[in-house]
């Protein structure tokens, strides 16, 4: 047998293909593995409705968080534009599901290549446009889209929304937050697993060679515009597949979530979560998802309690600041993000417990 | 599998079609806003030649070297290679035909490893499609390996097996530069076009990188063209040189005769010394 391997203290590879293998040591593979158990067979059915309903929305802002660090983590292309993408997305699905009622396993991908296009579409801008102009292109975009989607009444039905009818997914009706939790978690480990698998192969090295130096990049024979435009569709596919899975979640969907707003926090979260990495772009979902839970519920109750006579209506904008702060402290202390506090973590662990 | 002894595969290339590489360049003329970076330069490069590109500072080599990658585009005249146009064609299609270079102010990435540096040249080399990659399929990762493979060859020739995995960032000046010529040779360039590659090294560093580009030219048949001020080297590998300056073709020809040129001698020095 194969002798299994701990935290290696040195690179210990023998074969080319080690090196490219996405879990250095039997032990990450069996810590990923356990987690994926205790993922599907235990958190489902320990936690209550609301607990649940939270941790399904981490598993689908995750998906997005992942697409807009492709995008900007991985390929530098600052988005400002996310928020109206997952929107798209949404209203794809729904679309989708009500006018054309296509089923749930259709709709939701279909949902994500129609906004993989639409993201392509704003994407155009990246052939001259960089850095900031870029930023302030897909800024235009978030509002013409976010325009659209509220005065196309024909389509989206404006202001009214949409309900979409039950999904189900082989003759099983998926309906209420358990069963959701299966569908939108293998989604979310396919996702990643597929992002993670391109960011080792050469569309993922030409996306970070944009980032690093496109001058070099094209001298290496990659062209530069067609995989921006694939980050941006990649991108967009991502948010798409979020939307629509939250369009079903919801079962109706309007069109105010999907403001500037939501582009900013999905920023934020790759910002402290981690640019350029995949797991990254999980933590940060999952901290400001918690953080936003955890200030609604402090701001409800500082400002009922009565226990600030008088200053009640000053804790309202309690979540804003706290958000604002969070942002700041992260890149001050830790610019790379929590990934990289997870990494200090895992190697403090390779020479434990003789760690010097 | 066999052992490797030093005979890079990638350099070993079974059609003689594959190593053709006759560049010609025809009256061609490049300025900015009203600054003439060359005017009518016409120059002609063979298989197997090493040619070498010699001027004084703002003698428009590096820009001649951006017309012909593709970086600038001149407004007249014409380039060639073998055989065809290739004035107007984008830079990474340029690289696709087999022309490959290294910069003057080395491009590489410096917060990526030497490995991954290298990686990158092979982009053009991977065939799987956008699918398969994000299946990491057994294709896909046979091929990711294939293309170790032979970058290792190119590591193990260019003597830089220490620093595979460092940062390029971390590296000194001189092994940049190795680290870049490697990238290029990645690339598996027809042609090699490198900006001063000597620049800022040590003359044990200049003397590897002679002993590689004379084993590379004359063991394998590279193509060359080379800006480069050490005149010393400049004379002692080259096969052919032309001389610039402020953006025209002052000489062209052997070493010898640039040597013995009156007019390179009074643009390098003023007066009729000989070089």
């Amino acid at each position: 047998m194969r002798k299994l391997q701990f935290h290696p203290c040195g690179n210990y590879s023998e074969t080319y293909e080690k090196e490219i293998t996405l879990f250095e040591t039997d032990f990450g593979r069996a810590a990923v593995l356990i987690g994926l158990i205790v993922l599907f067979a235990v958190v489902p059915f320990i936690t209550g409705p609301y607990a649940l309903y939270v941790v399904n929305i981490i598993g689908i802002t995750s998906i997005a968080a992942i697409g807009l660090n492709i995008l900007v983590g991985f390929t530098g292309q600052i988005s400002l534009g996310h928020g109206a993408f997952v929107g798209v997305g949404a209203y794809a699905g729904a679309i989708m599901a009500t006018t054309l009622s296509l089923p749930f396993w259709i709709a939701v991908p279909a949902a994500g290549l129609v906004t993989a296009l639409v993201g392509m579409v704003f994407g155009v801008p990246s052939l001259r446009l960089k850095g900031l102009y870029l930023t302030i292109a897909t800024l235009a975009g978030q509002f013409i889209i976010e325009y659209i989607l509220v005065h196309w009444e024909g389509l989206t039905r404006g202001t009214m929304g949409i309900v979409l009818p039950s999904a189900s997914l082989f003759g099983i009706v998926i309906e209420g937050d358990r069963s959701f939790f299966f569908v939108i978690f293998t989604a979310l480990i396919i996702m990643t697993l597929a992002a993670a698998n391109i960011m080792r192969t050469r569309y993922g090295r030409a996306f970070i060679a944009i980032r690093d130096n496109d001058r070099a990049a094209e001298g290496m024979g990659i062209p530069i515009f067609r995989y921006k435009l694939l980050a941006f569709a990649v991108s967009s596919f991502y948010a798409g597949f979020a939307g629509a899975l939250l369009a079903y979640y919801m079962i109706s969907i309007s069109t105010e979530p999907f403001n500037l707003g939501l582009s900013v926090e999905y920023l934020a979260m790759i910002i402290i979560g981690g640019m350029g990495s995949i797991a990254g772009s999980i933590f940060g979902a999952t901290f400001i998802t918690v953080l936003n839970e955890v200030l609604r519920w402090l701001t409800d109750f500082l400002m009922n309690s009565g226990m600030l006579e008088g200053m009640q209506l000053n804790m309202a904008p309690l979540r804003e600041l706290v958000f604002g702060a969070a942002i700041v402290l992260f890149i001050l202390f830790e610019p790379r993000g929590l990934a990289e506090v997870w990494r200090i973590v895992r190697s403090s662990f390779r020479l434990w417990p003789f760690s010097y | 599998m066999k052992a490797y002894r030093g005979r890079p595969g990638i350099f070993d290339r079974e059609h003689q079609e594959n190593k053709r590489a006759d560049l010609e360049v025809v009256d061609l003329s490049l300025n900015f806003g009203g600054v003439m970076a060359l005017s009518n330069i016409t120059m002609s490069v063979g298989t197997g030649d090493l040619f070498a590109l010699i001027g004084p500072n703002g003698a428009g080599k590096t820009s001649l070297l951006n017309c012909i990658t593709g970086y600038y585009r001149p407004q007249k005249g014409a380039i060639y290679f073998n055989g065809e146009d290739i004035t107007h064609v984008p830079t990474h299609h340029l690289i696709k035909r087999g022309i490959g270079r290294t910069f003057q102010n080395i491009e590489l990435f410096p917060g990526m490893t030497v490995l991954s540096n290298m990686l990158l040249a092979r982009h053009i080399h991977c065939r799987y499609g956008f699918g398969l990659a994000s299946l990491f399929s057994p294709s896909v990762r046979d091929e990711e390996v294939r293309h170790r493979r032979i970058l290792e060859e190119l590591i193990d020739f260019l003597e830089i097996q220490p620093i595979r995995h460092q940062l390029v960032g971390s590296l000194p000046y001189g092994l940049r530069k190795r680290v870049e010529l490697g990238r290029a040779l990645a690339l598996e360039p027809k042609i090699l076009i490198l900006d001063e590659p000597f620049a800022g090294m040590t003359l044990e560093e200049k003397e590897d990188m002679v002993r590689f580009l004379i084993e590379l030219n004359e063991g394998w048949g590279q193509t060359m063209v080379l800006v480069e001020h050490d005149m010393s080297i400049v004379m002692a590998i080259s096969s052919k040189i032309m001389v610039l300056n402020f953006g025209e073709k002052l000489a062209e020809g052997a070493p010898e005769e640039i040597q013995n040129n009156p007019d390179v001698t009074k643009a390098y020095l003023g007066d009729d010394t000989p070089l």
